[in-house]
Formats: C-alpha cells, structure tokens, sequence
C-alpha cells in the first residue's frame, strides 16, 4: 500500500494518532467507553504501523532514512520534510510504544471529560512524534510547542490538587525555552539560508563562526536544558509530575524529556562543535549536580510520585553526562539510557499509578507490607526498580555503565567525573531500595492496605511489555548498539573529529596506555556492555 | 464655467478609482433611509443592506486589484490607488463584514437595534478607505475624522449604559486632543513644502535633511498622533475604557479596522513622507514598541474582565507590529502586512466568542463568566481556545506565523536586544491568556446557562476559525497577499 512504501510510512505514523483525535471529535461525549475504545484502538494503531520501521530500517547507513519532503511555505523557505536515523528510530518507536502503554493504563483512571481526554493524548503523541522526525526547523519549532497544549490541558484538568499552577508552569518554563530557540533558529537560516537540518548537518564544518556558534548554542540550550531537565532549570519537573494523571507522568517522564537530550545529539552537537567543546565543562558539572542532588532530594520525599520525580532529574543527568562527555561510548550510553530511563520511569509510574487508583494516595507512609496482599505486583515492582538503579542483567546497567565508560575515557578529568557519577547510582540504590522496603516489605501496619487487589489483566499489559523489554536490554543490548552505531559515530565526528584518529593511532602500539578500554572500537562497546 | 467641466471631467474619469468607497456611501445613505420602514423586529434587514453595500464596495475594489505597483493616482493627485490601497480596504471590507454579523444579535439584546449603527459602520469604513488610499494631507486629515467620528458615536451607543457613555466622552476628547496634534504636524509640513501633496512634501523633507528642527517638530507631533489613533503606550490610556464601554461588536472593531487603518496611515506617512529621515524615527519607533509591549503585557496580567484584558494585550500586538517598522526591511513590511491580515481575524474572534456570552442581564465579559465553558458550549471554548493560542503566538496559528516574521525581520536587521525582548514578552501573554483557558476548560461552572450561537454569529466565526488555522498552518497563499501589498513603492 502507497500509505505504507518507505516515502510516506513517517507521514503515516505521525498523522495516525491525529485521525483518532479528529475521528473522536464527531463521537458524542455521553459515549465514554466509545472514546476508550478509539483511543486505545489509535494507539495501538500508532505502535502497529510504527512497526515496519524496525526491519525496514537499514543498519549501518549514514544518511537519514524514509525521507519525505514536500513543499509547505515556499514564500519562507520551510518546507515538509521527515527523516530518521537510528537516534530518531529508538526515539519513534519509544514514543509509540509509551503512547500505546499510558493510553491502555488510563482506562480506569480517568473518569470524567473522557473525549477530551483520549483526543488531547492522541494529539500529543503526534506533537511529539514530529519532534523526532522534523527535518526542518520550522516543521520542528512547529511540533515543538504543538505537544505544549495537550499536555498543559492533561495536567490542568485531569491531575491532582494543584494541577492548575504545575501545568501553567511546565508551559511557561518550556515557552521560555523555546522563544529563545526559535530566534536562534532564525539567526541559523539568517547565515545559512536554509531550514534544512539535514543540509546543515552535513555541511562543512565551517558553516557558522566559533563567536555566532557560542550563541547560538545558548540559544539552543534554554529549550533543551529545560526539557530535560538539567539541574538549575528542573523545578517545573516535580511539580508537572506529582500533578499530571499517571499516563501523564509517563510520557513527561518517557518521551517529553527525551526531546531535551535529543536536541542536543541532534542539533547543540553537530551543529556548534566549537561552543560545544568551550561550554562542556559547565554542561558536564550541571550534569553531576543534577545526578546527585537530584538523588539526595529523593531521599527527603514523603510523596512516591514526587520521589520518582526526582529521580528523573538524577537519571537524566546521566544522560547529559554521558552527551557531553563527546566519546562515541557516552553518547550510545546516554541514548541507551534515555530508552531505559523511559522504560523504568515509565514503568515506576504506572505503579505508583495503580496503587493511587486503588489508595487514593501517594504517601509512602500510608503504605507498608503490600508484598503481602499484591505479591504480582511486589515482583513486577522489584524487577522495575532493579531495573532502574542499574542492576546487571537488566537495563539500567548498561546504560549507566555505558555512560560511565564513555566518560571515563575522556582525558585528564574523566576518572573524576565517573567517580561522582559512581556516587550517584549508589544514591540511587539507595533511595529506590529504601522506597521499597518503605512500601513493600514488612508487616501490613495499614487496615486499609490488607485486602488491596493484586495486577489484573490490563496492567499486566501494561507492564509486562516494559519488563520484556528492561530484561531485552540488560541481555541483550547488541542490536540497539548497532542501530545507534552509525548516528553516534555521526556526531562524534563532528564533534569531537580528533577522537577516531586517536583510536587508531592508538591500535598500533601494541600495549594499551590506558587501563580501560583497550582497542574500544564503537562495536565492541556492545560486549563490553555485558 | 469651465472649471465645473473640469471638475465634471475629472469625475467622470477617476469615479471607478473611488467606486468602492462610493458604494459604500450610498448604501450607509440607504440605511438611514429605509430604517424608518422597519418595525423593531425586522431591523436585522438593515444588517443584510450593509451586508450588501459590503460585498458590492468588495466586487468594485477587486476590479481594481490589477492596479500597477506605484499605484494610478487620481482627482489632481491627492488619492492614490495601489495595492497597498487595495490589500488594506480588503481588510477594511472583512473587518465589517465580521463586525455587522456579530452585532445583530448583541445589539437586540442591548435593545438599541437601530439603523444608524450600521450606517456608521459603513462611513467608518469609507473613511479608513479613504485612509489608504490618501496622498495628500487633507484627504488623509478628512479621512481619518471620518472615520474617528463615527467611532465615537458608535462606542456611545449604548445610551441607557454609563460604562459606554463614559467611554464614549474620554475617546472623543482624547480623540480630539490627538487629532488637533495631529494637524498641528500636518500644518508645519504644509509650512515648510507649501504644498499638501505627500511626493512634494518629501521631496521637501530629504532636502531638508534629518537635522532639521522642523521637520523634527513635524515628525514628533504627527507621530504622536498617530500612535494615540493605534493606541500606542504612552498615548495607550483611552484603550482600556473605550474596550470596555463600548458595544462589543464596536470594542472588534476600534481594536482591529480603526488600528489598522491607523496603521496604513502610520506607514504612508512614514514610508513616503519621513523616509528620507528615518534616522529619526527608527529609535523613537522602537521606544514606543517597547513600551507597548512592556505597559500592555504587564497590565494585563492582573485584568479580570475579558475585554479590558484584550484591550491591553491589543496593545502589546500594536509593540510588536511597530517592530516590523523598526527593522525597516522588505521582511518587516511583509511581517506587519501578514500581522495585521490575521489579527484583524483572530482577534475578531475572540471578540465574538465574548459576544456569544452576552444575554439578558448578564454582561459576560468577566473571566469568571467564561468558567466551565467547555461543558456549557464546547465548540465556543475550542473557538476562543484558538482564537487565544493564535494572540498567543502559539503554533499552528496564524498568530505564531505574524510573530515568527517579526523576529524574522529583527534579526535580518540585526536587532537582536530587540528580538530578545520581544520574544520573551510571549511569556506574560501566554500567562493572562491562559488564565482565560483555565476557566474555560478548567474550572467549574456555577451557571446552567448554555450559550447559542445564531448563524450569523457562526458564519462569522467559521470565516476567522479559518483564516486563523489556514494562515497558521499553510500561510503561503496569505504570505503571498501580505508581499502583493508590500508597500513596493515607498521609500525605494
């Protein structure tokens, strides 16, 4: 079928979820169950048709992939243009999945304005999959603050007590961000006539001044650091979090923060290589500061969402350490670890989730022996929560280690920084095996918590695919390395160009300077991940 | 008595150049007639005759819309008829045709359904008509009071109302105070060139220079008052009130024809007359910019009543048009003709969707009316949901294409302080709008009451609904109607 050839399966991903919003616009709202159904059968429709990418995608090409370009505003020169890489790949496919997750999971728990509900989701599970298809700005600035409206709209009407002031203020913070971005845009097609990603990323290197260069990545750096968010720019998260209803959390925390961590691999990168290199001793301490304070805020929350809040300040510091770090290891170790962060956070909120529509709650000291009475969830829960503090045979691990790695190999300051880093996923066990034990562990001191029903079918459906995939990962990582090789290497090399040269100069003489990573070719990393 | 042949010649000959503006004459004339034929309840007939003098000034003007790029000048010169003419009357034309269908029902309501409202909205279009296409002073002084006369009367016309008086009294002595400045600019201009015609009045001017004490006086004093007729901070204060007091449908129409047209004025004068000494202004134009940007944003935040609320953010977009003038390039003058296209639209809208509140007793035009909206009237709430991402400046709206080609405009004339402030003032705007959105969408409602839309009132909104989403998310046809009014001629 013409919708499903290679130049138009992105369009037909990205517009599918938008045919759902639109379709339920003309189902009368008394139908509630009507719009669950359409809106988890869009959903799944979303991941269904994202499938194909995986075995169409052809490994070990350097070119963006299934490119569609057509015209849209001639008279500005900005055009309908969609591509991906590997980085865009893992990107897509984690957001359709986590779509179609937080969808399923909101059946029960939400239980008024249900059309607006599964509409404004399906809306912005497009906003966001155009984020990491755009290959052009304006396209990109476009879906960029698109996905803001939904997802103020979910927090503010269907989170918690205080969801009027989180939501305003996860728009305001993210605004601020992107108006900034969209003049740095502007400067970029003011020196290089284009909107086109893919000619900018490919040009020579020269293409913008050291002096224009800085600037610009400060432009770029407001949006993305606060996405992300990286450490004096978080408070909008806990907030956004705690309010938003659990689906919510799940694709703030599994795809909304991805795109901070994927604007800097796609455009702060390749794009300013110089600014890079001068500012990323400051990006590499904010990273730290994130990854520690992040988890010693954790260890102080009373409230569980608020805690795995937190903990997505810590994780994704990780994440931008491992960017910035500018070795191929950390780079493929933070994109690993954005899909793990995904997978675990993900997760960890759709279990904090069941357990408030069973409590109405989130206090951990309202909880306490629940392995008891939900044995099923206790298990899922210890896999998750091993998962995410970086358990070898799970997930987390190779990322972390990945990342870890990855910076340690950087000169002279390297072992330092992975020496805090290391401190940071021991707070992290901490905190999270604490957490357990708070909640699960013990004897029921909480008449209310005896009798609370275990998992039921949905929510195995909606975790025991997160599980797959945390054990796939922590097994298994091979085939995600070699997707992301080609994408990792891209950046790398405009970034940090000296870097492979080194490598090879340093295979010649037989015994290995360094005590880590002797001959680490970009495909060993995969071994070594294990 | 040759000098009637002249005169009977000359008409004869440029009559088709002022056709429009003549039609609409004539049918405002036939209102005033056959309103007193009408019962009360067959009033809204007056609204179908204004509609019609509407479409028929439309057809005549778009038989005009070949017109060559420097325009064919008629009756000895002092009009001038070119596309700027011709996009900014279209405009005009749009602007009150929005207007007459949203007011049929707002002014039964009111009980003050009478003729002379639509006959004053037609002469207030006539006059920014002749605003447009003006080139000389005294057709442009004339114009202008054409239509500022008829605005005064119409924010009165609410009679038994006292927020509408008072509004009315403050615009018409503020009003005259500007225009008297105003003229006052116009006089010294006639002193130093002895003529009133705008090519010799610059011709006058570039030799003069920009040092010049007098044409310093000319340019301090006309733009003063132009900057009052587009509510321009610190000439700004008239707009609150004036939003306020006055029938809602007029409160669309000062804000969007009555700037627009003042903005046509603005960039005739500017960019013919004062161009050779644009040194002067550009700085002063950027004050005023940031000002209104700075006082209309700020003001707003704290606003509960919606329209004074889109009276101060009206303020703001006027701080962010005049920036397409401080950058002063081909960018800029495409980004304030596309801005003021779409503003005219969306901002209508929003308008309209206060309008549509409006019942017996209840004003309803306080943020606390508009709460639970989205249970009580969703396709309202989503309009006005719309209507306020787009005064937002939030994608896929047309408000996000006018703001993109400001900044645009700025940083290709390296404006860059400026394009920073400017695109951090979105924050505050997303801010009160956002206050509106929360009510509607958010909080609960205490009111049974569900809010209809008559067809009037739909069709009004379906053509800004459109125009504001099709602008937002394929604006190349609009793109191209803004560079087809691009003001070529001027200043090159």
């Amino acid at each position: 079928m013409a919708l499903f050839d290679n130049q138009h399966i992105l369009s037909t991903i990205l517009f599918t979820p938008l045919l759902g919003s639109i379709l339920m616009l003309f189902i009368p709202r008394e139908r509630a169950n009507a719009h669950r159904v359409v809106g988890n059968l869009f959903g799944f429709l979303g991941l269904a048709v994202s499938l194909p990418l995986l075995w169409r995608f052809q490994v070990g090409q350097a070119d963006f992939q299934f490119t569609e370009v057509h015209s849209w505003i001639p008279s500005i020169g900005a055009r309908y243009s969609l591509g991906i890489d590997g980085l865009g790949l893992v990107m897509v496919m984690l957001t359709t999945l986590l779509g179609a997750i937080s969808i399923l999971s909101s059946w029960k728990a939400i239980q008024k304005r249900e059309k607006e509900y599964y509409l404004l989701f399906l809306l912005l599970q497009t906003g966001m999959l155009g984020v990491f298809m755009s290959l052009d700005f304006v396209l990109f600035y476009v879906f960029w603050e698109v996905m803001l409206v939904p997802m103020y709209f979910l927090i503010g009407v269907w989170g918690s007590e205080r969801r009027l002031y989180a939501a305003i203020k996860f728009f305001l913070y993210t605004l601020a961000g992107s108006v900034v971005m969209l003049l740095a845009i502007l400067a970029i097609y003011h020196n290089a006539h284009t909107f086109d990603i893919h000619e900018i990323l490919h040009s020579p290197q020269t293409m913008f001044s050291v002096q224009l260069q800085r600037y610009l990545f400060w432009g770029f750096f407001f949006a993305f650091a606060i996405k992300v968010p990286m450490f004096p720019f978080h408070t909008w998260l806990p907030d956004a979090h705690t309010e938003a209803p659990t689906a919510g959390s799940v694709i703030l925390a599994g795809v909304l923060l991805k795109m901070g961590t994927y604007g800097f691999l796609r455009f702060s990168l390749p794009m300013f290589p110089d600014a890079t290199n001068q500012f990323r001793g400051i990006m590499i301490v904010l990273s730290l500061v994130a990854i520690i304070y992040g988890a010693l805020v954790c260890m102080m929350q009373k409230d569980m969402k608020k805690l795995i809040a937190y903990s997505s300040v810590s994780h994704m510091g990780f994440v931008t350490l491992g960017i910035f770090a500018l070795t191929p290891l950390g780079i493929a170790g933070s994109i690993i670890q954005q899909i793990n962060h995904g997978i675990s956070t993900g997760a960890l909120f759709l279990l904090v989730g069941m357990l408030y529509e069973r409590r109405h709650t989130r206090l951990i000291s309202e909880f306490g022996g629940l392995s008891t009475p939900m044995p099923n969830f206790a298990a899922i829960y210890m896999i998750i929560t091993l998962s995410s503090l970086g358990m070898p045979l799970l997930n987390g691990f190779i990322g972390e280690f990945t990342i870890l790695r990855g910076t340690f190999e950087v000169p002279h300051y390297g072992m330092t920084w992975a020496a805090w880093g290391v401190l940071g996923i021991i707070l992290g066990a901490a905190y999270l095996l604490w957490l357990y034990q708070r909640v699960m562990f013990g004897s029921v001191t909480n008449p209310a918590n005896e009798h609370l029903p275990d998992l039921n079918a949905r929510e195995y459906a909606t975790l025991i695919p997160l599980v797959i995939l945390a054990f796939w990962i922590g097994i298994y990582p091979k085939p995600l390395f070699r997707v992301l090789d080609e994408s990792v290497r891209q950046v790398v090399e405009h970034v940090n160009p000296g870097y492979y040269q080194a490598q090879q100069a340093a295979e010649l003489p037989a015994p290995a300077a360094r005590p880590v990573s002797p001959a680490a070719g970009q495909t060993s990393s995969s071994q070594a991940g294990k | 008595m040759n000098i009637w042949n002249d005169l009977f010649e000359q008409t004869r000959r440029d009559l088709p150049l002022i056709l429009p503006q003549v039609e609409l004459a004539f049918f405002g004339l036939g209102i005033l007639l056959t309103d007193f034929l009408l019962e009360e309840r067959f009033k809204w007939v007056n609204a179908v005759t204004a509609m019609l003098g509407v479409g028929f000034s439309a057809y005549a003007l778009w038989r005009l819309h070949g017109v060559p790029a420097d325009g064919i000048a008629g009756f000895k010169n002092s009009i001038l008829v070119d596309p700027f003419f011709v996009f900014f009357s279209f405009l005009f034309l749009a602007s009150a045709a929005l207007v007459i269908l949203i007011s049929v029902r707002y002014m039964e309501i009111e009980a003050e359904h009478h003729g002379e409202y639509y006959a004053l909205i037609l002469f207030a279009t006539l006059g920014m008509m002749f605003l447009a296409c003006g080139n000389d002073l005294i057709v442009l002084f004339v114009a202008l009071e054409t239509m500022a006369i008829s605005f005064y009367i119409l924010t009165g016309f609410l009679r038994h109302d006292r927020r509408s008086n008072e509004a009315a009294l403050k615009y018409v002595l503020l009003g005259a105070f500007s225009s008297g400045i105003l003229a006052y600019g116009f006089s010294i201009l006639y002193g130093i060139s002895g003529s009133t015609n705008l090519a010799s009045i610059r011709a006058t001017v570039e030799q003069r220079g920009p040092a010049d004490v007098l044409v310093l006086l000319a340019l301090v004093t006309v733009a003063a008052g132009v900057f009052f007729k587009v509510a321009a901070v610190p000439f700004h204060q008239w707009a609150p009130d004036v939003y306020e007091g006055a029938p809602t449908p007029i409160t669309a129409f000062v804000s969007v024809a009555s700037k627009t047209a003042s903005f046509a004025l603005l960039l005739r004068l500017f960019l013919t007359v004062f161009w050779p000494v644009r040194v002067d202004w550009t700085m002063l134009v950027a004050a005023v910019a940031v000002l209104s940007m700075t006082v209309g944003n700020i003001a707003a935040i704290t606003e509960s009543n919606v329209k004074r609320l889109l009276a101060y953010s009206s303020i703001s977009h006027v701080g962010y048009i005049l920036l397409g003038l401080v950058a002063a390039n081909q960018r800029g003058f495409q980004a304030m003709a596309f801005y003021l296209l779409v503003y005219a639209f969306f901002n209508t809208g929003a308008f309209a969707t206060v309008i549509v509140l409006r019942r017996k007793g209840v004003i309803g035009d306080e943020i606390d009316d508009m709460n639970g909206l989205i249970t009580r009237n969703p396709g309202a709430a989503v309009l006005m949901l719309i209507f306020l991402l787009s005064l937002a400046g939030v994608p896929p709206t047309a408000g996000f294409v006018g703001k993109l080609l400001i900044f645009w405009a700025l940083i290709e004339s390296q404006h860059y302080v400026l394009a920073v402030l400017a695109v951090l003032y979105i924050l505050p705007a997303v801010y009160y709008y956002f206050r509106i959105v929360a009510a509607m969408f958010v909080r609960e409602s205490t009111d049974t009451f569900h809010p209809r839309v008559t067809i009037g009132q739909g069709v009004a909104l379906a053509a800004m609904t459109f125009v504001t989403l099709a602008a937002g998310i394929f604006p190349d046809p609009f793109l191209r109607l803004a560079t087809y009014s691009l003001l070529l001629p001027f200043g090159h």
